[in-house]
């Protein structure tokens, strides 16, 4: 009804934008019992996703399909099935906006509450149910929320009620508007509902969570801050006690042309936050946690990426951007960009608490925890320098040097302490204006446990050659050699031959070969992926 | 062996209207994202009178969408000049490497308009999968091309897609 109000005002000849996009996967799986490759029954598994949205003014509507037939290795099974997965409908004013349905929102860094989608790591936590944002004034941006979550096909029990108002002082204040110092400052509450169905535990019903952040850029300095605070929340996650929770991350920057600093610390302490609380894996998360450290893209600098540690975890990073100026001594003829990175995260202090039965009120808590306490067991460790420069007109080239100390025991469950030493070199050759090759170099040297051996995996090796023809064709073979494998029989070639073929937002890949086993992992989020070997196939298209 | 039949022929239909979608002129939606300093911005207010826009989605962990930015950083002045081009890069980093955007920026002294999207909404709106995924609107601010990744040389065509779109432009207003 509300649609048809708004259509009746609009031009007749307009008759709105109609969108979407497409993207399959698709793979074979063939056994190969040497890295832990298994077969599949249907021989091929499909992952489909279908994007239509439809614009007309300040009415949009969408919906997504999603097709699981039957869900690739890697991915949770619960997705097998096909169906509409999402559909909503917004309206949007100059001052309101309505949206029913499933939808993803973000208040503040997400310390306790973010909705999102990530293909990559088979995630979509979206709400269903009523969203509300309202600007009052200028600057001035409230948000209200309530829904059910998402968990593959079906819904969570919880239900989530929302709120967030955040103030934008230069936007508000026409005296403001022009000052060199921008500040915005946002608070928001989170609750969430569950019924209580345990026989033993007096499990607390409903659990709120409360979070200040505060925004401030003055030139070249920016500085941001978020708290967050969540009252008794006892879960699988945290063993089931009654703990309040709380998170703090500070970022601070200072740049200006050809320079850059960044500095970043986060405390988290009993920071999961659910709409099940015995929910697990990436199950229905109500808030999220980003880890500070670097993100790392080529195989090797992310073969042991950290994950974030909700129970608790204390970090910093550092880092420096820098670029060397056009005819210097260092930049040479065209410049040279170095980027230095360190990171360090380690679990908070934790002192336990014995339960004396006798007392009339047994203290649930667990532990205590001291703030600014350190413990000395560390979860990760991460120097790295990296350098980019163009050599002349046709040949450019990166360098990366990365120091790792990785404790896959507590970021993955399994092994113990890995400690990495990891280079790449890549080089890109462009022999025509349109086409080019690239050639990347990449090694990993693990050091070695009590008994001399090599930790984990041992020692890899990777070379890929990539051929690309802009802007349609590329061609690419890559091999990782897994040459210092401790077990002798295990130092195997995971070969991969790949094509692909863009036309405009038109996409198609295909790939033969194998795929070790590893995590992927984004934003501190991560997914495992088992061994494969096989064909795979990736169509995408943006319509 | 028929579902794959009726799977293909679907597929083929969708990619022969997706490829013969591309040509047409489509407005941004409206999508309330943010500056570096922190400001609501809305993506309606991405326009530009001098000429066309380019418009890219990045991230600093994202290596070919950090070339292609490179790439055209590099001709940006001689860009400018000729066609009165805007770049807007709209980072797609979340709150774990939101903060990384100025520093970087700066560090390599580029000066494009960002814009933070930092809950991918104006990325889901725009209907983009993966990044880099640049677009070139027009100076109405309508889509006239987009692409999805990037490989060395991609420049070229898009300064043929800009020049195009500003002697258009200029013939236009004749």
């Amino acid at each position: 009804m509300f649609s048809l109000s708004v259509f009746a005002q609009e031009n007749n000849k307009d008759y709105g934008e109609f969108h979407g996009n497409f993207e399959l996967n698709t793979q074979t799986y063939s056994a190969d019992s040497l890295i832990g490759a298994e077969s599949v029954d249907e021989i091929m598994r499909a992952n489909t996703y279908a994007n239509f949205t439809y614009t007309k003014g300040k009415f949009s509507a969408g919906l997504r399909y999603e097709a699981y037939l039957n869900t690739m290795l890697g991915f949770d099974q619960r997705y097998n099935g096909q169906g509409i997965a999402n559909r909503y409908a917004s309206y949007t004013s100059e001052d309101l906006e309505i949206t029913v349905g499933n939808f993803y929102e973000q208040f503040g860094n997400g310390l306790i509450l973010r909705t999102y989608e990530d293909k990559t790591l088979g995630l979509d936590n979206s709400s269903d149910g009523i969203r509300l944002r309202y600007a009052p004034i200028k600057g001035i941006r409230l948000t209200g929320l309530i829904g059910k979550q998402k968990l593959y096909w079906e819904y969570g029990p919880g239900i989530i009620r929302a709120f967030d108002s955040e103030i934008s002082f230069n936007e508000t204040f026409k005296k403001f508007t022009d000052a060199k110092t921008k500040i915005q400052i946002g608070g928001s509450f989170v609750s969430k509902y569950q019924k209580n169905l345990d026989p033993v535990y007096n499990f607390p019903e409903n659990v709120s969570s409360f979070a200040g952040r505060i925004n401030l850029s003055r030139k070249a300095l920016m500085l941001s801050s978020e708290y967050a605070y969540k009252i008794n929340d006892p879960s699988s996650d945290n063993g089931n006690i009654f703990k309040d929770g709380n998170a703090l991350l500070i970022n601070g920057s200072w740049s200006k042309k050809g320079i850059g600093f960044l500095i970043s610390a986060l405390r988290l302490d009993n920071m999961s936050f659910r709409s099940d609380r015995s929910a697990s894996i990436n199950d229905l998360n109500i808030n999220y946690l980003p880890a500070i450290t670097k993100t790392h893209a080529y195989a090797f600098d992310a073969m042991y990426p950290f994950a974030t540690q909700p129970n608790g975890q204390i970090s910093g990073n550092f880092e420096i951007f820098y670029n060397f100026k056009r005819k210097s001594t260092l930049g040479g003829k065209y410049g040279m960009n170095l980027n230095i990175n360190f990171s360090q995260v380690n679990a908070i202090q934790k002192t336990q608490i014995i339960v004396n039965p006798n007392d009339a009120i047994p203290n649930l808590d667990g532990y205590t925890s001291d703030f600014f306490a350190i413990d000395d067991e560390l979860y990760f460790r991460d120097f790295n320098i990296e350098l980019h420069k163009k050599v002349n007109k046709k040949l450019k080239f990166a360098a990366i040097y990365m120091y790792e100390d990785y404790n896959k025991m507590v970021i993955q469950g399994k092994y113990g302490m890995v400690h990495a030493d990891i280079g790449i070199l890549d080089f890109t050759y462009k022999f025509t204006s349109k086409n080019a090759l690239r050639v990347e170099n990449e090694i990993l040297i693990t050091g070695k446990d009590a008994d001399g051996n090599k930790q984990d995996y041992g020692d890899w090796y990777m070379a890929t050659l990539e051929y690309t023809s802009s802007p349609r064709w590329f061609f690419a073979v890559s091999d990782q050699y897994n040459y210092g494998n401790p077990e002798k029989s295990h130092r195997v070639h995971y070969y991969i031959v790949s094509g692909g073929y863009t036309k405009g937002a038109n996409r198609i890949q295909l790939n033969y070969g194998k795929q070790r086993e590893g995590i992927t992992c984004v934003g501190g989020v991560c997914r495992t992926v088992p061994a494969s070997n096989g064909f795979s196939l990736t169509i995408s298209s943006t319509f | 062996m028929k579902k794959i039949t009726i799977l293909s022929a679907f597929l083929i239909g969708f990619l022969t209207y997706g490829f013969a979608q591309n040509n047409e002129k489509t407005e941004l939606p409206s999508v309330n994202i943010k500056t570096l300093t922190g400001e609501t911005f809305n993506t309606s207010d991405i326009k530009n009178p001098d000429g066309p826009i380019f418009l890219s989605f990045w991230a600093t962990w994202c290596k070919p969408c950090i070339k292609e930015l490179i790439a055209v950083d590099e001709n940006y002045v001689d860009w400018q000049e000729e066609t009165g081009l805007k770049v807007y890069a709209v980072s797609i980093d979340d709150s774990k490497s939101m903060s990384r955007v100025a520093p970087f920026v700066n560090g390599r002294a580029w000066e494009f308009e960002i814009l933070l999207d930092s809950n991918s909404d104006f990325k889901r709106a725009m209907n983009v999968i993966n990044v880099p995924h640049s677009f070139i609107l027009d100076k109405n601010g309508n889509v006239i091309w987009q692409h999805n990744s990037y490989s060395p040389g991609d420049e070229d065509e898009i300064y043929k897609i800009i020049k195009k779109a500003s002697e258009e432009e200029k013939s236009d207003n004749q």
